[in-house]
């Protein structure tokens, strides 16, 4: 059966609300918080609906919701949540012990600020307050990206080879409430796609009872449980790949780790994820007419890092700037730029780095700061000065 | 009601050798409790608390059902995510819809009516059908004898300590079971580890009910209570002979006392210091300088007993 796509006009949360109904979870646990509520409203509506089979469970915090998640994917069931910024920050306790335990739970984050001030609009401090959980994390530049990601977010986590949890992520407000048009494949694809789910060590199997969640005493295997965490999602990266190809010849869509724009003769180029890769193609394609050789390397998979593909893509390069939606306050630079920088350090030649600190708090992300940080990288291209620490980008 | 020859004659679901310490009223409830599920299969969950970390050691585990612990806060909502996977499954087709799983979550007091409330009450407001036990020794024994909600007023924790300007803890206990009672689920009750028939029976009533059952169990620890190890059942009979630990059950909004309890409403009450004697927490208690504080103490088992008789129409 040839794939049916259908053209729609809506928002990121309704493609990802979507997405979550045709991957058709046995659970779904999850409390509203904005801006992810589109999503859970539109699958409450699924499941008043009876267009699912899934057991909706409306807990009363995001703690409990990843807490019902952590026991409904133990138990043996598909579970898909969606959160973000303190829903996520509540959560935390809770994250590193979903992929401790190794349960392939898959999260939509729609990516918002944390608290103070109050603020409820995005920025990337809540998945960066999660890096170091134990999830693969995926980022999605538009709607069209985030119902990719959602759906090839089951097949990876479920994966055996992987079974780790996965958040997807799209950046609140700009992603998840702007009306675009974006591509649906028909529900019978999107399930033969993702297949069924054959849990391992399923608590509702009775008849072979395990336990889960033990406890290790000092001297115990601990260090050895985290290595086997480290080995998976090292693993995971493969597994990534090869569900991105797969599903790119379904979808027609291209997916990759890292993605490239304008980077084969590029001499300069700025490494973003989300959103915002929008706004620096546009920029770049516009510093191009103006004779600069810019580039677009949009990162998509920020966890398993994909170091060796960055390096691929900026080992050529006079100057870089990295972007990045949220502080590490104290540390050399945003995560994406500490991380990046780190990856760049075994190359012969070393490359002048920049990072730009953006969008917190959804603070606009106009065309002409990102058009500065080109003229800057032009600038440092040309034998200008690297400047140093790191700069705020359109702070008043 | 299962009669005790019956229940001699079924599974122990908790197997022996765990490391809980001896005289522990924790595995004493969870035995009990679980032969109350009768022949059904059983899925249990446990939050961090003495219980879970004696019985999980790795690669060891006790429990001869599936278990699953994940924290603290939440084995209520871990095990109705577990119950809720049933559900979702049964729709799905991939679980025949005849097939009988009994769900229960247990947690300590302070897992239960401190850093667990939110995460229980929230189960109990949806109704999973699975059974919450709380067994309550009255303070955080795991972690060295600190103070909970509850821990009873006068009670010396480790941190209520009882020096010159303090008697240990200067708050009454809270009154839990009465607040998942508030909750209207179908089934809720006191029982205690010293009257098995009593606690077995109200295992069995609440493993029976459809929807949340709420089991709040008073349980000996030895360890953090400073009494004798091989008194441990007749030191929580004294707390339901002295009316600190009334037993009683709310069946559908029906309060009524239990028999062990009803009892007591014609023999009388035995006065609170009978409890308190054996136990090295309420040393400084009894004191003749502390007598105020005793008194205070009466005051409140007689303020919660007279409330109690209220409810259940005495």
């Amino acid at each position: 059966m040839p794939v049916k796509h259908t053209t729609v006009a809506t928002t990121g949360n309704s493609m990802v609300a979507d997405a979550m109904r045709q991957c058709a979870p046995d659970v779904v646990a999850a409390y509203p918080i904005t801006p992810q509520t589109t999503i859970v409203e539109e699958f409450a509506r699924y499941v008043a609906q009876g267009r699912v089979h899934t057991e909706y469970v409306t807990t009363e915090s995001e703690h409990s919701a990843m807490s019902a998640c952590i026991g409904a994917s133990a138990a043996g069931a598909r579970v898909i949540t969606a959160t973000c910024g303190p829903g996520l920050a509540m959560m935390w306790e809770m994250l590193y012990i979903a992929s401790g335990m190794r349960l392939p739970i898959v999260m939509l984050n729609t990516n918002r600020t944390l608290s103070a001030p109050i603020n409820i609009h995005c920025d990337h401090s809540d998945v960066m307050g999660a890096r170091d959980a134990g999830w693969i994390l995926l980022f999605a530049e538009t709607a069209q990206e985030a119902y990719d990601n959602t759906i090839m977010s089951v097949r990876i986590a479920e994966d055996p080879d992987v079974l780790l949890p996965v958040m997807s992520c799209l950046d609140g407000f700009i992603t998840t409430h702007s009306i675009g048009r974006a591509q649906t494949m028909d529900d019978e694809s999107v399930k033969s796609f993702v297949g069924d789910y054959t849990p391992q060590n399923a608590l509702l199997d009775v008849e072979n009872p395990v336990s889960h969640g033990n406890f290790v005493f000092l001297g115990g295997p601990y260090i050895e449980f985290k290595r086997s965490q480290r080995i998976a999602m090292d693993r995971s990266k493969s597994v990534i790949e090869r569900v991105g190809a797969e599903f790119s010849e379904l979808s027609g869509r291209p997916f990759s780790l890292v993605e490239t724009d304008m980077m084969e003769d590029a001499e300069v180029a700025i490494v973003v994820m989300g959103s915002s890769a929008g706004n620096v193609r546009h920029v770049a394609r516009q510093m191009r007419a103006e004779g600069v050789k810019a580039g677009l390397v949009k990162v998509r998979c920020f966890r398993p890092f994909p170091a060796t593909e960055l390096v691929a893509a900026l080992s050529g390069l006079k100057a870089v700037a990295v972007l990045d939606r949220s502080e590490s306050f104290g540390a050399e630079g945003g995560p994406l730029f500490t991380e990046t920088r780190s990856a760049l350090y075994d190359l012969e030649r070393r490359i002048p780095i920049v990072n730009y600190i953006y969008g917190l708090g959804g603070s606009d992300v106009r065309l002409d700061l990102i058009k500065s940080v080109f003229t800057d990288l032009s600038d440092i291209a040309g034998g200008g000065v690297v400047p140093e620490g790191l700069n705020y980008l359109g702070a008043r | 009601m299962a009669t005790l020859r019956e229940l001699t004659h079924r599974e122990d679901r908790l197997e022996g050798g765990h490391r809980l310490c001896a005289g522990c009223g924790a595995s004493i409830a969870v035995r009990q409790i679980l032969l109350g599920a009768g022949e059904d299969p059983v899925i249990a969950g446990c939050a961090t608390s003495c219980l879970e970390v004696s019985t999980s050691l790795y690669p060891y585990s006790s429990w001869k059902v599936p278990f699953i612990h994940s924290a603290f806060e939440n084995s209520s909502v871990t095990i109705a995510g577990v119950e809720a996977a049933f559900n979702g499954l049964k729709r799905a087709g991939k679980i025949p819809a005849d097939k009988k799983i009994k769900f229960v979550a247990f947690g300590g007091d302070g897992g239960t009516y401190d850093i667990g409330l939110q995460a229980l009450s929230g189960t109990m407001e949806r109704g999973h059908d699975m059974v919450y036990v709380c067994y309550d020794n009255g303070a955080y024994m795991n972690t060295g004898i600190q103070r909970s909600s509850a821990t009873p007023r006068g009670a010396w924790a480790t941190t209520a300590e009882v020096g010159s300007a303090q008697q240990g803890k200067t708050e009454k206990r809270k009154d839990l079971t009465s607040i998942i009672a508030a909750h209207g689920v179908p089934y809720v009750a006191q029982a205690s580890i010293s009257h098995w028939k009593d606690l077995t029976t109200k295992a069995e009533k609440a493993f029976a009910v459809e929807g949340s059952a709420f089991l709040n169990v008073l349980a000996t620890c030895p360890r953090g209570w400073r009494s004798a190890y091989n008194k441990a059942v007749e030191h929580a009979k004294l707390g339901v002979q002295t009316g600190y630990w009334p037993l009683f059950e709310v069946e559908n909004g029906e309060w009524s006392l239990s028999s062990p309890s009803k009892a007591l409403v014609k023999t009388g009450l035995k006065p609170v210091e009978e409890f308190l004697k054996p136990q090295g927490r309420f040393r400084h208690l009894l004191k003749p300088e502390n007598a105020e504080l005793l008194a205070e103490v009466q005051a409140d088992v007689d303020a919660y007993w007279k409330y109690l008789l209220g409810r259940c129409g005495e």
